[in-house]
């Protein structure tokens, strides 16, 4: 059973990267890896009261989705989209829990509603107004790879452009013992079900028992294995070689995926 | 959208473990809503607990699991066959073709909550005992499902706040089209926590009292918990007449406010035309609208203006929240059962605890319960973010 759509907008953002450009130069060998804290942006499209509200992790989904949907020259509001996150707004969690642990318990009610887990896909919905469908995903390790399929069988059954996000970010101490994320990285793609002026590649997936591709890098490596979304990076290696072939992604403990990139000339 | 089989389902919530104890208390239009006694929590609230979620065993070797969420899974899991039933679905259509899709809004955040009360001291580290990956994180109740089950397709949770498990059905939808996988075991499953009790509290979204959704001096829900879990295939050839379909699912988002619903409904309004549309019915085909209805002063009048903009206002409606409480993460499954239900029972379940409707809300609520033929059947579920759901189930034909 394979998968078929057409990358037409791309957006990566995480430790020393600070979008697609610079990405795509450090995955095709044209510069090296030069890891450094990822620098969040604050979101133009969220009115100041909302800006206030928000922590790195929605600044963190809504730079990746803007620059992908700004490179597909897609009207956010009308586009479907994926949300998949492996844990989250860590920091806000962290206040809550120390607050529930502390007598009185009184929390913020902002916190509160921060808190669920489709936070940054509400405030990518209040900023674009987007109110097409929109879902929001976990897989721990493989929420990557989840939040692509459910991406493509949507592009492929449903025939729609749907933009995919993918985000992590960390937890502060104590939970950052037990799920050390170091920083935040995501990246955002816009999957199109025909091939548009700016699409880039065409992408055939199908899920795979074959071993899944790591970098020789070192350092590249460790990034690919810090975030769950950088479980992406064979993907993206592939995207900016513009020469097409395989690649595998680690996906459930039980299978992988595998997506062949074919460039549009 | 292509029709799918609501094969087996069950569901656990305070009202009843198993179909059976839930249509009873659904016939008798009895509630499972208490007074808080939970854990150490110090609210004046009512809650709909399940009696006995502690109890539950997980198999040994799944015990980093053990958190009060994937308990709940395991005793919902053994009612109506249900587990059997899965298994019968992976030998016939292979484990890797049978796909895990779970919606839950907390996870096992009490695991985590618990945790910060026992941290080191001196070094203030969380106790080693605790597992952040298979219970605090979203995915562990999906991926506690797909390892006590032993399937092996796609798998995943769907964490989109009180929309998350009627989104599943979406999710599952789109990966039997598209050919991945033969079946699907769908769900949603919340436990209760602090965070939730004490979160609704801080927004002043907590009632004293047994919410009740509709009522003119409506002020507030109650939390509950559930899972609920439905096996879903493509429709075979020569269904009996009793069976129960997916007939539709719609979905949208507010863009508006992320814990306000948009005050004339209209993502709520577009995810009811959607599920009409992909359903390919009219209005005028529901029989039964099965409401989000919190019991909230805001949700049930933007939900009562969506509804009538859509259905007029003789459509019958009702909320099942006073029963069993606002499950969260579970109530998008828990309300497809009750859906299921209703159009084989063919029961309308009146509200309960609704004592004079809100004249200024013109949706056609029902307090009493109507036993008449339900063919098809209307079920709303939105969340905190602004996202909404709609599925609509009902008969063949």
């Amino acid at each position: 059973m394979t998968l078929s759509a057409y990358v037409s907008g791309l957006g990566v953002l995480g430790p020393g990267l600070s979008n697609w450009p610079e990405a795509a130069a450090v995955l095709s060998g044209q510069q090296a890896y030069r890891p450094a804290a990822a620098v969040l942006p604050m979101p133009t499209i969220l009115a100041a009261a909302e800006r206030r509200r928000i922590g790195r992790v929605v600044k963190l989904a809504l730079a990746i989705a803007l620059e992908a949907t700004s490179q597909a020259g897609e009207d956010p509001a009308e586009l479907a989209s994926v949300f998949s996150s492996s844990g989250g707004d860590g920091h806000n969690c962290h206040e809550l829990c120390q607050a529930l642990s502390l007598a009185g318990r009184e929390i913020s009610p902002t916190r509160f509603a921060n808190s669920v887990h489709n936070a940054a896909a509400g405030y990518w919905s209040i900023g674009t107004g987007a109110m097409a469908e929109s879902n929001v995903l976990c897989a721990f390790d493989a929420s990557f790879t989840a939040g692509l399929l459910e991406a493509l069988t949507q592009v492929a059954v449903d025939q729609v452009p749907v933009l995919l996000v993918a985000y992590d970010s960390e937890y502060p101490q104590p939970l950052h013992a037990k799920r050390p994320i170091p920083d935040t990285f995501g990246v955002a793609l816009v999957l199109t079900p025909q091939r548009r002026a700016p699409s880039f590649a065409r992408v055939d997936a199908t899920l795979s028992d074959l071993e899944c591709d790591r970098f020789a890098d070192p350092d590249l490596e460790a990034l690919r294995c810090a975030f769950p979304a950088a479980r992406s990076l064979p993907l993206l290696r592939l995207l900016a070689a513009q020469t097409g072939g395989t690649a595998i992604l680690e996906y459930l403990d039980v299978s992988r995926m595998e997506v062949r990139i074919e460039p549009c000339a | 959208m292509r029709p799918l089989l609501f094969k087996n389902f069950t569901a656990t919530s305070c009202i009843g473990k198993g179909v059976a104890a839930t249509l009873e208390s659904l016939l008798e239009q009895r509630s499972g809503l208490r007074n808080c006694e939970f854990e150490t929590v110090d609210i004046d609230t009512h809650i709909g607990e399940v009696a006995g979620v502690d109890d539950a065993r997980l198999p040994d070797h799944l015990y980093k699991f053990e958190c009060r969420n994937n308990r709940l899974a395991e005793l919902a899991l053994q009612e109506d066959g249900f587990f059997e039933a899965v298994q019968q679905a992976a030998e016939r259509w292979g484990r890797r073709r049978v796909g895990v899709f779970m919606g839950t809004s907390t996870a096992g955040i009490l695991q985590t909550e618990l945790a910060y009360r026992d941290r080191d001291p001196v070094s203030g580290a969380l106790p080693p005992s605790f597992e952040y990956g298979s219970t605090h994180n979203s995915f562990s109740v999906a991926d506690y499902l797909r390892r006590r089950c032993r399937l092996e397709g796609p798998a995943v949770a769907v964490s989109c706040a009180c929309a998350s498990s009627a989104k599943v059905f979406g999710s599952a939808r789109r990966m039997i089209e598209a050919g991945l996988i033969d079946a699907a075991l769908v769900g949603g499953v919340d436990s209760l926590c602090l965070t939730t009790l004490y979160g609704f509290h801080s927004l002043q979204l907590t009632s004293p009292t047994p919410c009740r959704p509709f009522d003119v001096a409506r002020d507030g829900l109650s939390i509950g918990e559930a899972a609920a879990f439905a096996l879903l295939e493509r429709v075979p050839a020569g269904l009996d007449d009793g069976a129960v379909l997916l007939l539709g699912i719609g979905e949208s988002s507010d863009a508006y406010h992320m814990s306000a619903p948009h005050p004339e409904g209209l993502g709520a309004r577009r995810a009811m035309q959607a599920a009409l549309a992909a359903a390919a019915l009219e209005p005028g085909d529901i029989d039964y609208i099965n409401l989000h209805g919190t019991g909230t002063p805001s949700n049930d009048r933007s939900e009562s203006q969506a509804v009538t903009s859509v259905f007029g206002p003789t459509t019958p409606c009702s909320s099942t929240k006073g029963a069993t409480g606002h499950t969260l993460g579970a109530a998008g499954a828990l309300e497809a059962v009750i859906s299921a239900l209703a159009v084989k029972n063919g029961l309308m379940p009146g509200g309960v605890h609704t004592s004079k409707i809100d004249p200024t809300l013109t949706a056609h609520y029902i307090r009493d319960n109507r036993r008449a033929p339900v063919a098809r059947v209307l079920s709303n579920s939105f969340g905190f973010g602004g996202t909404n759901c709609s599925l609509i189930l009902g008969r063949t034909g």
